[in-house]
C-alpha cells in the first residue's frame, strides 16, 4: 500500500471527523480513567444518545494528563468546541448530555475547560488551565486527543512521517539526528540516545536485537503506561526508527504483566501496523524489514534492568550480569543489543519528523526536550504531566499540582522511584534536569514524582523503599543481598522505637558500601532515600530515636492520638468510626480515646471534621 | 497464621488439566525462552502452577525441573497454591503509600481474617499486594480480578468486598 495515498485518506477522516455533522463525544478511556469508573460514563452516554434517538459517534481515548478528574468526557456540537466535563457519575453524564445536546445549555457550573472554537461563556480554555498552561505535550502529543486503537488517527496526525523521513537517509544520518538532539535516555540514567544506538550500529555482527524497556517497575510511575494506551503507535515507529538506525530486523517489547490494557493496545497496533506495511518484509516500500515480539514479564522490579531483562526475555531467572560486556556489543543470546525506554522512543519518532533542532529547542543546555511526570501523592491536581526540562520544581508542584490538599504543608518531593530520593520543600526553586536533581541527592529516575506533606514521615519513607528493594534484590550479590536487608532491620527498629544513635553512623556506612559494592543499578541506588532522608531530615530520625516520637503520626509505637476538649463538640462521628472502641464520650460533650485500646487506625482522625484530633 | 493449602490436583480436575496441557503442548514450540510465557499461560487458567505443570513444562522444554522451578519462583507474579475465587490485589506503590494503602490493606485483613497469600475459609477471597500498577494519580488503589478501584478509603473498600460477597450468594441460591 503506497503510504501517501494512506496518509491523505487518514487526513481526509480526520478532517471528517473534525467536521462531523453529528455530535462527538470522547471519553477517557485509559486505565486512570476505568479505574475511576469511564466504563459506566461510556455506557450512559451510548444509552442517553439511544434515547434521544440522536446519532452521534462516541471515541474512546487515552489519559490527557488530568487524571485527578477522571472520568473525563468532552462533548461537541456540529461545528462547535469541545467542552470537557470531569468527575463523572453515569447519571451527571446523562444530565451533560441531555442539557446540551437537548436543550443547549453546556452547564458551565460543571465543566472544566474547553478546546477548539472559543470564548464560551464561563468555561475557561484547556490551554490556560493552571495544570496545562507551563506543559509541553511531545511524548503525549497525540494522548486524550486519538482512538489509539485507530492507526489512521494517528497518521492524520503526522504518524510514521518520521520513519519514512528516515528510510530515506541512510543510518548513520538517523543515528546523528538522534545525536544532534540531544535526547538523553527517559528511563532514568540519562545516557545520550545517539551515542547508544551508535555503539549497537558499530559493533560487529550480523544478528542485532532493539528492546523496548516497557517494564516501567518504579512504583509511582504510569508514564509509560499512559503512553502505551494512550498512543502505541508513537512508540512503535520509534522502535522502526532506532531498529534501522542500529541496523537490525528483530525487536522485543518487555512490558509487565501489571499493564493487561497496554499489552491490548500494543497487539491491536501490531495487527494494524502489519495490515498497513509496517512490520514484516519491505516496510514502506523500502528494503528494510522488521518483527516486533512481545514478552510479557513476570512481577520482578530486577527486570527492568538491562541485563536482567535480557535474561529472563531467555527465558530465565531476571539476575544482572556485571558490564564489561555491555549490551550494545553483547546482549540478548550474545548479539548486540540496544535498550530503550518507552518514552525515549516516543520521542525518537515525533524527532525523526520534525527535526532535531526543533526539538533541541526546549530543555536546558544539557538536558534538551520534555519530560513526562506522574505527579502524584498529596497535591491537589494528580496526574500525567509533560513539561520543558529546566523548569522550577516549585512550578510543577504548585502552579501545575495546585499544591498540597486540605491546607496541609508541603514537606519533601520524591522523584526516581526506590533509585531516588527526597528533595526538600526549601529546596524546591531547583531546575528539573538530569544534573541538578543529581547534585541534590536524588534523580530524575523514569518520572516518578510523588509529593509529601507534614503527615508524611520522612524515616518511614525510606523503611518503605528498602522494604520493596530488599524484597525485590536478586540475590545475587552479597552488598545488594545482605545490605538492602540490614538496612531495612535498622530502620525498623528505629520506627519501632528501638532505634539508637549509632544506628545513624551504620546506616551511612552500609549505606556507602552497598552503593559502591552492588553489582547492578537496584543495590547501587537503593541507599539513595536513606541517603538523602538523612542529609535533609535527620532531626526525623533524631526525634524517632532520642524522643521516641513520630511527629507525622506514622510509625504507630511514637505516637498516639488525642482529643482536644476545646476544640471536640462531642458530635460523636469519630466514635462511631472507631471499630475497637476507644473512642467515649457523651454526645456534644468533649470525647477522649482510650489509649490502651486505641490501635492508632487512623480511621477518627480521618473522619473529624473540625480539627479536634491531635497527633502527639 | 500458617495454613497449608498446598493441593495436589484432585482427580475430578484431571480432564481440565490434560486439555490444558494439550493447547500448551499445540501453542508453544518448547523452546527454552518460552518458559516464561507457558508458566504464564498455565496459571491463566488453573490460577497457580501445580507441580505436575512445572514436570510438563520440564517434559516439553527439555529443560530440568530444577531449572524450570528456579525461574517460576524467581517471579513474584507465580502462585504455588490455589487461590480464591476472586483476587484482591492491594497496591503498595509509593504514591498509594503516602495515602495510606497500608491502612485499607489492614482493614481488609482484619474484616476478612486472612494475610497476604491465604484463601477466606469460604474460598472467596485471596489477598495479594502488588509493588505498583501504576494508576498513581488515583490513589490508593486495589484491584479485584480484571477491575481496577481507585480513590478508595476504607469505607468503600470493604463496601466492595461486601458487595462482591453478596453477589456471590446470589450466583450460589
Amino acid at each position: 500500500m503506497d503510504f501517501i495515498l494512506i496518509k491523505e485518506r487518514a487526513e481526509k477522516n480526520w478532517k471528517a471527523l473534525e467536521n462531523l455533522r453529528q455530535p462527538l463525544i470522547q471519553i477517557g478511556m485509559g486505565t486512570c480513567g476505568k479505574a475511576a469508573g469511564a466504563d459506566e460514563v461510556y455506557a450512559a452516554a451510548k444509552q442517553t444518545l439511544k434515547e434521544m434517538n440522536l446519532l452521534g459517534r462516541i471515541l474512546q481515548v487515552g489519559c490527557i494528563g488530568t487524571c485527578y478528574l477522571e472520568p473525563i468526557m468532552a462533548v461537541r456540537k456540529p461545528g462547535g468546541p469541545f467542552i470537557y466535563y470531569g468527575n463523572l457519575t453515569a447519571k451527571r453524564a446523562e444530565d451533560i448530555l441531555l442539557s446540551y445536546l437537548r436543550d443547549g445549555d453546556p452547564r458551565p457550573e460543571w465543566a472544566v475547560c474547553f478546546t477548539g472554537e472559543g470564548p464560551v461563556d464561563g468555561i475557561p480554555r484547556f490551554e490556560d488551565l493552571p495544570m496545562i498552561k507551563p506543559q509541553v505535550r511531545i511524548a503525549l502529543r497525540n494522548c486524550g486527543i486519538i482512538d489509539p486503537e485507530n492507526i489512521e488517527h494517528y497518521i492524520a496526525r503526522g504518524g510514521y512521517s518520521g520513519l519514512m523521513r528516515a528510510l530515506q537517509m541512510n543510518p548513520e544520518e538517523v543515528v546523528q539526528e538522534t545525536k544532534d538532539s540531544g535526547l538523553r535516555g527517559r528511563g532514568g540514567a540519562g545516557f545520550p540516545t545517539g551515542m547508544k544506538w551508535e555503539f549497537a550500529r558499530k559493533a560487529p555482527g550480523q544478528t542485532k536485537y532493539i528492546i523496548c524497556n516497557a517494564d516501567e517497575g518504579d512504583p509511582g510511575a504510569f508514564m509509560d503506561r499512559s503512553l502505551l494506551e494512550g498512543d502505541p503507535h508513537s512508540v512503535l515507529e520509534g522502535m522502526l526508527i532506532g531498529a534501522y538506525a542500529i541496523g537490525c530486523n528483530e525487536g522485543y517489547i518487555y512490558i509487565r504483566a501489571e499493564y493487561p490494557l497496554a499489552i491490548k493496545r500494543l497487539e491491536t497496533a501490531l495487527k494494524q501496523m502489519r495490515e498497513y506495511g509496517l512490520l514484516g518484509r519491505d516496510i514502506l516500500g523500502s528494503r528494510f524489514g522488521f518483527e516486533i515480539h512481545i514478552k510479557e514479564g513476570a512481577g520482578a522490579f530486577v527486570c527492568g534492568e538491562e541485563t536482567a531483562l535480557m535474561a529472563s526475555i531467555a527465558g530465565g531467572r531476571g539476575m544482572p550480569q556485571s558490564r564489561p560486556p555491555f549490551p550494545a556489543n553483547k546482549g540478548l543470546w550474545g548479539n548486540p543489543t540496544n535498550i530503550n525506554n518507552v518514552e525515549t522512543l516516543g520521542n525518537v519518532s515525533a524527532i525523526l519528523a520534525q527535526g532535531a533542532k526543533w526539538f533541541a529547542g526546549f530543555g536546558t543546555e544539557k538536558s534538551k526536550g520534555t519530560k513526562t511526570f506522574a505527579l502524584a501523592g498529596k497535591v491537589e491536581r494528580t496526574g500525567l504531566i509533560e513539561v520543558p526540562m529546566g523548569i522550577r520544581l516549585k512550578e510543577i508542584i504548585h502552579e501545575i499540582g495546585g499544591g498540597v490538599a486540605k491546607g496541609k504543608k508541603v514537606k519533601a518531593v520524591q522523584t526516581g522511584g526506590p533509585s531516588g530520593g527526597c528533595i526538600p520543600a526549601d529546596l524546591f526553586d531547583l531546575p528539573v534536569d538530569y544534573e541538578s536533581l543529581t547534585a541534590a541527592g536524588s534523580i530524575m529516575g523514569s518520572g516518578g514524582m510523588v509529593v509529601m506533606d507534614e503527615e508524611t514521615c520522612m524515616v518511614d519513607i525510606p523503611r518503605y523503599f528498602l522494604s520493596f528493594t530488599a524484597d525485590e534484590s536478586c540475590g545475587k550479590c552479597i552488598p545488594c543481598r545482605l545490605g538492602t536487608r540490614q538496612m531495612l532491620d535498622i530502620l525498623n527498629e528505629i520506627c519501632e522505637g528501638k532505634g539508637a544513635i549509632e544506628d545513624l553512623e551504620i546506616l551511612k556506612d552500609v549505606s556507602e558500601t552497598v552503593q559502591k559494592g552492588s553489582l547492578c543499578g537496584l543495590g547501587q541506588t537503593a541507599p539513595n532515600p536513606v541517603q538523602t532522608t538523612l542529609r535533609y531530615f535527620r532531626s526525623e530520625y533524631e526525634a524517632h530515636i532520642l524522643g521516641k516520637k513520630c511527629e507525622a503520626g506514622v510509625c504507630k509505637p511514637l505516637f498516639h492520638y488525642e482529643i482536644d476538649p476545646e476544640t471536640c463538640n462531642g458530635c460523636g462521628v469519630c466514635s462511631k468510626k472507631c471499630s475497637v472502641g476507644a473512642v467515649t464520650g457523651e454526645k456534644k460533650k468533649p470525647h477522649s480515646i482510650k489509649p490502651d485500646r486505641c490501635s492508632k487506625c487512623g480511621a477518627c482522625y480521618e473522619a473529624c471534621k473540625f480539627d479536634a484530633i491531635r497527633i502527639c | 497464621m500458617e495454613q497449608a493449602i498446598y493441593q495436589e490436583l484432585s482427580v475430578e480436575s484431571m480432564p481440565e488439566v490434560e486439555y490444558l496441557f494439550n493447547e500448551i503442548r499445540k501453542e508453544f514450540k518448547g523452546r527454552a525462552d518460552e518458559l516464561i510465557p507457558m508458566l504464564q499461560r498455565i496459571q491463566r487458567t488453573l490460577g497457580f502452577l501445580p507441580e505436575q505443570a512445572l514436570l510438563e513444562i520440564a517434559r516439553l522444554t527439555g529443560l530440568s525441573t530444577a531449572r524450570v522451578y528456579g525461574t517460576a519462583t524467581f517471579y513474584a507474579q507465580f502462585r504455588f497454591q490455589p487461590v480464591g475465587k476472586n483476587i484482591i490485589r492491594v497496591c503498595r506503590g509509593t504514591a498509594c503509600h503516602v495515602k495510606g494503602s497500608n491502612r485499607i490493606l489492614e482493614t481488609i485483613e482484619e474484616h476478612l481474617q486472612v494475610t497476604p497469600g491465604q484463601i477466606t475459609p469460604d474460598g472467596l477471597f485471596t489477598i495479594e499486594t502488588v509493588a505498583c500498577f501504576g494508576s498513581c494519580a488515583l490513589a490508593p488503589i486495589m484491584v479485584v480480578n480484571d477491575s481496577v478501584y481507585g480513590s478508595l478509603n476504607r469505607s468503600r473498600a470493604l463496601k466492595l468486598l461486601d458487595e462482591i460477597r453478596a453477589g456471590e450468594k446470589e450466583l450460589l441460591r
